[in-house]
Parts: C-alpha cells; sequence; structure tokens
C-alpha cells in the first residue's frame, strides 16, 4: 500500500535535483526513433520523460500509446494530457485506461488551439481547463468520477487510480500575476509538480520564485535547447511569454555551424546553474537533440 | 444582435440555378443594423443578380422587399407581394429568419443568402465582434462584465492559456485574448482577487448538452389556452 506513485515523485521527495526529458511522438505508425532517443540517451540520464500529447495541436500517434512503449522500456513517463480533443467523458476514459497501463505522472495542459496545428478545421473541445482536468484526476482518485447517478450521489467506481499530478506556468509571461494566480488554482485543484514554459532569464525566473515562494510544490524550469539563432529569434517573435536575450543570440551568432551543439548545451547548462538553487529540478526539452542530455545534465552538475 | 454576412456572390448563384423567379428578401432586424442583410442590401443584391443574369443569359426575374423581422409572424402581412408568387425566396435574415419564413411558406423554398456568424456588437466603424456565446448560464457578474466563454477562443474559466502574447490570442494577432481584457478590467476596478476563487467546470447543458434549447413562459401559455 505504501508503494510509491511514481519514481518522479519519489525523486522530488528525497530532495534532490531532479531531471526529466521530453519526446514528441510521431506522424505515424514509426515509433522506433523517438524510443531509440528515450532509451539511448534519456533512459540512464533523467528520472522521467515527458510524451507530449498532440503537440501544437499536429496529429500524431497518442501519448497514452507512447508512454505505455517507454514504460515496456523500463523508463517512467509523464503522460503529457491537454483539454483540446477529448470532453470530459473521453478525458475521465482516457486517465482511468492510462492508469490501468501503469501511467502514474500525468501533466495537464490546456493544448494549443486546433488553429495552431494542421487540422484547423477540427472543432476545439475545452470541456473542462486546466484547473478543471485536475479536479477530475483527483475526484477519480478519491474513488468518484466527475457525473451522478440517478439519485444525484457522486457515481462510484469500481478501483480507483492514483495519479502524481503535475501542471505548467510561463514565469516570463508578459502578465505574470495572471498566471499565478491560475497556478495557485491549479495547485489548489491538486497540482503536485510543476513544469515551466522555457527560460533564458534567470533574474526574471528568480524573481517569479520568490512570488511563488507560498506554494509547496516542486517547481521544474523548462530548458529549450537554441539549435540556431534563426529558432532563438522565432521564439523571441513567437513563442509567447520567452525572451531570449540579445547576448544569448550573440553568442551563437558568434559561434560556427560545427559548434551549435557545443555551445547550446553550454548554455542549457549555465541556465540551469544560475537557476537550481531556486528550483527543484529542470525539464529539458531537446527537440529531437536527445543524444545531448548526458551533456546537458553533466554541465548543470559542473 | 445577432451579426450575418453574405454569402459569397457565386454561392448564391449556384443556389438560384433551378429557379427563374426570385425574391430577395431583406429583413429589418439585426442584419439591417450590422448593415448586411437590410433593405438597402437587398435592393443591391437584387441588382447584382439582374446584372448577372443579363450577363449569363440565365433569365431570373428578380424583386425585391423587406420586412421588419422575418422571425415574427405578425410582419408578414407586410410583404408586398406573397412568397407563393415567386419560385424561390432569397432570405437575407439570420438562420433564424430563413426557418421560420419557411415554415410560414411550405410551398415556397427559402434560401440562405448570409452566413449566421455570431451575437454581437459594433465596436468600431465598419467592425462588428462576437461578445456573447448564449452559453445560457452568464458569468460577466464575475469577470469584469466581460465574457471568457465568448472572448477567450478556448472558453477558459480560470484564466488565460500561456499562448497570449503583447494581449493578443495565440489564435489571431488581430484578437484580444479575452482573459487579458478581464484581468485589465478587474485590475483598474481593484477587483483581481475575484479571480482567485477556482470556476468549477463550465455546465454545458444550458449550452448544446441538453439539445435544442426552448423558453416557456408559464404564464402566457396558460393565458393563450384560457383564450
Amino acid at each position: 500500500m505504501n508503494e510509491p506513485v511514481s519514481n518522479l515523485k519519489s525523486a522530488f521527495e528525497s530532495g534532490r535535483f531532479v531531471f526529466t526529458g521530453e519526446i514528441g511522438p510521431p506522424k505515424g505508425t514509426n515509433v522506433q526513433s523517438c524510443l531509440h532517443e528515450a532509451e539511448e540517451y534519456l533512459k540512464d540520464s533523467v528520472t522521467a520523460v515527458n510524451v507530449t500529447d498532440g503537440q501544437t495541436a499536429v496529429m500524431r500517434i497518442g501519448s497514452i500509446a507512447v508512454s505505455n512503449m517507454l514504460l515496456e522500456r523500463g523508463i517512467e513517463p509523464v503522460f503529457q494530457m491537454t483539454c483540446r480533443d477529448r470532453n470530459r467523458i473521453a478525458l475521465q476514459m482516457d486517465l482511468l485506461s492510462a492508469y490501468s497501463l501503469g501511467i502514474r505522472n500525468v501533466l495537464s495542459l490546456t493544448g494549443d488551439h486546433v488553429a495552431m496545428g494542421d487540422h484547423p478545421e477540427a472543432k476545439p473541445v475545452f470541456d473542462l481547463d486546466s484547473v478543471g482536468l485536475l479536479q477530475a484526476m483527483v475526484k477519480l482518485e478519491a474513488g468518484t468520477d466527475m457525473g451522478r447517478d440517478m439519485k444525484g450521489n457522486p457515481n462510484k467506481l469500481e478501483g480507483a487510480p492514483k495519479f502524481f499530478k503535475g501542471c505548467c506556468v510561463t514565469p516570463c509571461a508578459e502578465e505574470v500575476e495572471l498566471q499565478i494566480i491560475k497556478l495557485e488554482k491549479k495547485v489548489e485543484a491538486g497540482a503536485q509538480f510543476v513544469q515551466t514554459q522555457a527560460v533564458y532569464e534567470p533574474a526574471v525566473f528568480e524573481k517569479f520564485m520568490q512570488r511563488i515562494e507560498h506554494l509547496k510544490a516542486p517547481v521544474m524550469v523548462g530548458i529549450v535547447m537554441l539549435k540556431s539563432v534563426g529558432m532563438a529569434k522565432y521564439m523571441n517573435r513567437s513563442v509567447p511569454g520567452v525572451h531570449v536575450p540579445d547576448e544569448l543570440i550573440t553568442r551563437l551568432s558568434d559561434t560556427a555551424k560545427e559548434d551549435l551543439q557545443r555551445v547550446s548545451i553550454e548554455i542549457c547548462g549555465e541556465l540551469i546553474r544560475k537557476m537550481k538553487h531556486c528550483c527543484q529540478g529542470a525539464h529539458l526539452m531537446t527537440l529531437g537533440w536527445g543524444h545531448c542530455v548526458p551533456d546537458i545534465i553533466a554541465a548543470a552538475l559542473a | 444582435m445577432i451579426v450575418a454576412e453574405r454569402k459569397p456572390f457565386d454561392e448564391i448563384l449556384e443556389m438560384l440555378s433551378p429557379y427563374k423567379r426570385v425574391l430577395v428578401l431583406g429583413c429589418g432586424g439585426c442584419v439591417t443594423v450590422c448593415l448586411t442583410g437590410g433593405e438597402r442590401q437587398a435592393e443591391e443584391l437584387a441588382s447584382q443578380l439582374r446584372l448577372a443574369s443579363r450577363h449569363k443569359s440565365m433569365d431570373l426575374t428578380v424583386d425585391y422587399d423587406c420586412i421588419t423581422r422575418q422571425c415574427d409572424r405578425e410582419f408578414t402581412e407586410n410583404l408586398k407581394e406573397s412568397p407563393a408568387q415567386y419560385d424561390c425566396v432569397l432570405s437575407m435574415a439570420c438562420g433564424v429568419g430563413v426557418q421560420f419564413m419557411s415554415q410560414l411558406y411550405p410551398d415556397v423554398p427559402f434560401l440562405p443568402a448570409m452566413n449566421t456568424t455570431f451575437y454581437g456588437a459594433n465596436t468600431a466603424p465598419g467592425l462588428w465582434e462576437e461578445y456573447c456565446h448564449g452559453c445560457g448560464d452568464c458569468v460577466l457578474a464575475l469577470t469584469g462584465g466581460i465574457c471568457p466563454i465568448a472572448r477567450c477562443s478556448k472558453s477558459l474559466v480560470n484564466g488565460p492559456c500561456g499562448g497570449a502574447q503583447d494581449g493578443k490570442c495565440e489564435v489571431s494577432n488581430q484578437m484580444d485574448c479575452g482573459w487579458h481584457l478581464i484581468y485589465k478590467r478587474l485590475t483598474e476596478k481593484g477587483k483581481v482577487d475575484e479571480l482567485r476563487k477556482i470556476r468549477p467546470p463550465i455546465n454545458w447543458k444550458t449550452d448544446r448538452g441538453a439539445g435544442v434549447r426552448r423558453l416557456i413562459l408559464e404564464e402566457m401559455v396558460e393565458e393563450e389556452s384560457e383564450v
């Protein structure tokens, strides 16, 4: 009975600085390369691996299936779950399905709008928001669901799941108070850990962390590899709440192409070193450069 | 008001292809106010159709008319000619008017000249914006008078997603983030704390979750039956 819910939860409880990674399932059934990335480079480096759920509203193989494939390979998944494509019935069904397969870590996300993706004609669902999805998980854990029986009582489940529930926040967003209010609600609704959007401004992040000190959930700072100058500029232009400082852009543009990966790893390592005193872990988003994860971690701990 | 915009001309022409005698019928309600389906627009569309008919040898006879509202039985008295005189009526009302009229005149095809788009207001010259979703469970008292169901692209009830940039929605930079508007309004009023309470998931039953919606005023039903 006292078995820990997940290794990720235990890792936070142990007080050590936690690393997680991320893979994006492919469009189609050829999962070999994303599984290879996870097995070869992430398995022995990170505590858990996020599996994205139709990232940027692009149709792909599902997060539950790929999370399950990770489990089969001895890798602990963080099942990312968005509210974009499923109503509360389907969300609760998938939560039970995920649990039955052995998935324990679930990250509650709103999800990008369908207009952002490759099926802009699809009906956007958003029946629940990310707070409501966390509430749904808590209800399932209590052995009931969101519905009511004929007498108006909560429906009872035959067997209840137990999750380690996460949520997301953007620390460098323009209206940070609004982000914090929503984060407080997510934690109140049941979130037990927090992953952030990409951060390139350690000072802004530190201030943000001071403002959420009262929240007792561990926070993993989001680290996205800058693979090129173009990507850094693109992020400044198009990714909300992310600002890559000029100093990093200059550094990347002064780097020869063959050295880009090494410099990108160095930048990630430096960012984590600057921020690890005020957070509990780092979530590494390597965007296909999973082979860099061991070096990023080594640089972060140097 | 209900906002509607005219369908592309070619689509209208295609709809009319089986018919010869056509009545273009404007509506004096919402679509007159949003300058898309009133008397003037009916007159314009009728003359456009006559021109096209001549140009493409379609042999159309086109008249136009406009009544106060197409969603109300009493105003049909004001029709200059009975719809039965025509092969079809091209209605410039919203979807309600088109359906209601075709129910009153089941022998005449009523075709939609408009796409009915949203409930909105005229917020700047030439601009109409969606303000209400008609969800059936108004939360405006809690959100500074700005609707998160209609004015957040994701209808989120507990605050914004992470997608807004410079106060604009991730769907389009021409679109305000509804939650930024709510936050701004509540900040001005010193009432940001009102956002701190968790809002339960939306009860979509009052939206479309319980099927087709009706409004019944019991008193009037009784009065009618007594008469």
